[in-house]
């Protein structure tokens, strides 16, 4: 891994201006959190070399890997971390900036399907997982689709499959959206 | 007669009604109302606030506005909405500057949140609300010693431990002993079952999940019972999917603590909801119950 020295400041400035990054800098590189993560060993860069690197200032290294789409948000690290980091959240601002510049890795599918996700919470107000499920796989993976016929005829079978979502009452969906325009109106948390 | 703001989560009206079901009748049972939210929508979940964290906090909050107007604690049963649920109203009192933009976005809708709404998941009402020895007294099925394993998965007790320990909790063995079953020990019982990874990064999840159920059979589990619909979802609907991929023969029902009360508790069967469950538990329960 090529450490670059004189690295610029502005990514760290970014993380850490998101709500939970601010810690970043507390980091004392002991890797407590690359040994608790049920992923480490499936990332380009471990959660300690991904702090290490976005303190190097290495954006586009960074950004464009796939360690923190492959955080499972399961928190581990962050109830180990002894600086009182939390690695999940720093994670977590990474995926949104690589997808708010477009540098996400093509070999993750994982963005499709937050967006998917997000823009089934404003329209729907509620996540109906089979309308999710097919179009996610429609859209990125149909091979995928036909490995999980099974899984979805076993769900149907149990009386677990709901072709017809439940919907919010037109009222409180508009309360939703009115809140959630808002909410996009202000382009962020930080 | 506790009573209690319910908040059910999309898992629950979807894949998981038996959870939804089975926890209404274990409640009834302990003198508890579980009164749904009305008109609650979807917490928005850690997708959404990797998209745009702002929309999601306000989700969560349109949520915990409608709450705060009831006054009772607000019980969600999924552990994804628990944690979101939280973490909101955790940001919203930490950051003046998020409290101040939730708080523009809920008036827009002619809603206010004032932060007093305590979030809680259904386990910690079930394991420290009521004795015990209450729960004992209630037993009306005999379990024989049925040997399960306790699932917590990741999200009921990290990243804030509130009712018990991030790592080895002990909230659902008190309950499982209690029904006259047998909680087994196994290390795996609070790591990660793969969430919504199993969708877009498959082999992964399935790694994950055959780790797990490998390690509790290998601890003497008859089944397994769990606190989130993910993780239900994801060891019961993929388990066939998991033995083709590792060529092995896992056939252990996973069932959600709920149900196990259920059944303990002789509640209607329609209720339990066994018949939801992918992985028959039904014969495994049946060769330990001695009325």
């Amino acid at each position: 891994m090529e450490i670059k020295l004189h690295g610029s400041n502005d990514f760290i400035q970014e993380i850490s201006s998101m709500p939970g990054g601010e810690k970043i800098n507390l980091c004392i590189q002991c890797g407590t959190c690359s040994a608790s993560c049920p992923n480490a060993n499936k990332m380009d860069y471990t959660p300690r070399e991904i702090i290490a690197m976005a303190r190097a200032g290495m954006r586009e290294e960074v950004l464009s890997s796939n360690s923190m789409w492959l955080c499972l948000s399961c928190y581990m690290c962050t109830v180990r971390c002894p600086r009182g980091i939390v690695p999940t959240y720093i994670m977590h601002a990474l995926e949104h900036l690589a997808m708010r510049h477009n540098l996400s890795t093509p070999r993750t599918h994982t963005p499709v399907l937050y967006r998917l996700f997000s823009d089934t919470v404003y329209k729907v107000g509620l996540i109906p997982r089979f309308g999710c499920m097919s179009r996610f796989y429609l859209n990125v993976n149909p091979f995928g689709a036909v490995k999980a016929i099974p899984v979805g005829l076993g769900l149907l079978r149990h009386g677990r499959l709901q072709f017809k979502a439940k919907t919010l009452k037109p009222q409180a969906k508009r309360q939703l959206q009115t809140i959630l325009d808002k909410a996009k109106a202000f382009g962020g948390a930080s | 007669m506790k009573y209690y703001s319910y908040f059910p989560g999309c898992c629950m009206h979807d894949d998981s009604p038996m959870y939804d079901s089975s926890a209404r009748a274990v409640a009834k049972v302990l003198d508890m109302e579980l009164i749904e939210l009305d008109d609650w929508n979807c917490c928005g979940s850690t997708p959404y606030t990797v998209v745009d964290e702002l929309s999601a906090f306000c989700c969560c909050a349109r949520n915990l506005a409608l709450a705060e107007k009831r006054g009772f604690d607000l019980v969600a049963a999924c552990s994804d909405c628990y944690l979101i649920l939280n973490r909101t109203d955790q940001h919203f009192k930490e950051y003046p500057e998020i409290k101040t933009k939730i708080s523009e976005a809920l008036a827009a809708g002619g809603l206010e949140y004032n932060g007093t709404v305590r979030v809680r998941h259904i386990l910690d009402v079930f394991a420290n609300d009521i004795s015990m020895e209450d729960v004992k007294a209630k037993v009306k099925v005999d379990l024989g010693g049925l040997k399960v394993a306790p699932y917590y998965g990741c999200q009921v007790v990290r990243p804030t431990p509130n009712f018990d320990d991030p790592e080895y909790p002990q909230s659902l063995e008190r309950i499982i002993d209690s029904l006259g079953a047998q909680s087994i020990n196994y290390p795996m019982k609070t790591r990660c079952c793969g969430g919504s990874l199993i969708l877009s990064e498959e082999e992964i999840a399935l790694g994950l999940m055959y780790k797990l159920l490998d390690n509790a059979v290998a601890n003497g589990a008859e089944c397994i019972a769990t606190v989130c619909p993910f993780c239900q979802l994801n060891l019961d609907a993929y388990q066939s999917l998991l033995n083709r991929k590792f060529k092995t023969n896992f056939h252990l029902p996973v069932l959600f603590f709920t149900q196990l009360m259920a059944v303990a508790f002789g509640v209607d069967s329609k209720a339990v909801g066994l018949k939801m469950n992918i992985v028959s538990a039904e014969k495994v329960i049946a060769g330990h119950i001695t009325k």
